[in-house]
């Protein structure tokens, strides 16, 4: 069973997520170091990602592609930038061109991702911060259009913060 | 939703003062005067600012003799919501492949 939060902070235009499986660290830290257990989930049945580089130790490069159900392909990097195993790693995230390296287009988001053994289970969280409102939509449209489909939440926090007070009168 | 929609929805939403603004008129309908004298800007910003909401459909304007009233679009508020929590959705998914891919026979 997997325990799932996630909140996201649009002022900081940051998303942590949150969830546990019954598996130890070792075991969630091998579906991300090894690349053919990583592209078994990284990209959605629809965008299936291919890592075709990944380099899983600090200033190591990954490249990876997702292929769309037209054959389209959207390329992506990371730049792996900490590597504590079994608990922390943080990498840059980007788009690449058709050749496969970084493009520079959009900038890069960062993700750290933190393990902790929690009784024999394993919380996982990934903080991801991107540079800008444009980035982020391009990530999502990487191949994520079923995400569309979920609810809510972003415009209700909005919505539930105070008003800067109006002055009275 | 055309990607183009998707466009003018975050660039409005990406402003404080646009955010703001939204907040102001969700729940109830504010004049544009009413609105400027919120913010510690010209009347003609704020009301650039109305403009950029207003292109996204995430508010409308409406005459009432001589103000110009603004008020909150809902249905398109609650689309920009699940855009942005679509990259949640996103994790989601992931968190579930992970879960199949553990619940596999391990083979070493």
């Amino acid at each position: 069973m997997t325990v799932i939060d996630h909140t996201a902070d649009t002022e900081n235009l940051t998303l942590t997520f949150v969830a546990e499986f019954d598996a130890s660290i070792d075991r969630i830290w091998q579906i991300w170091e090894d690349p053919r257990q990583l592209e078994r989930w990284w990209g959605p049945p629809t965008y299936p990602a291919t890592f075709v580089k990944h380099e899983f130790f600090p200033g190591g490069d990954s490249r990876y592609y997702m292929t769309g159900p037209e054959g389209d392909k959207a390329r992506g990097w990371w730049k792996v930038t900490e590597v504590n195993a079994p608990t922390t790693f943080t990498f840059e995230d980007g788009f690449a061109g058709d050749d496969g390296e970084p493009s520079g287009w959009l900038g890069s988001s960062f993700c750290t991702v933190t393990l902790e053994d929690v009784g024999g289970r394993t919380r996982m969280t990934s903080v991801t911060t991107f540079e800008s409102l444009e980035q982020l939509e391009e990530m999502l449209k990487m191949g994520m259009e079923e995400g569309m489909a979920l609810a809510m939440g972003q415009i209700d926090k909005i919505l539930a913060e105070p008003v800067s007070s109006p002055q009275a009168g | 939703m055309s990607d183009a929609e998707i466009d003018r929805i975050f660039q409005a939403l990406a402003d404080a003062t646009r955010r703001d603004i939204i907040r102001q008129v969700m729940r109830t309908g504010q004049s544009v005067s009413t609105l400027a004298g919120n913010y510690q800007m010209s009347f003609a910003a704020v009301q650039k600012h109305i403009a950029v909401l207003e292109r996204a459909s995430l508010v409308g304007k409406e005459r009432h003799g001589r103000e110009q009233i603004v008020h909150g679009n809902p249905e398109a508020l609650q689309r920009a919501a699940r855009l942005l929590d679509a990259y949640g959705d996103i994790w989601r998914q992931r968190a579930d492949r992970i879960g199949d891919l553990l619940s596999e026979p391990r083979q070493d």
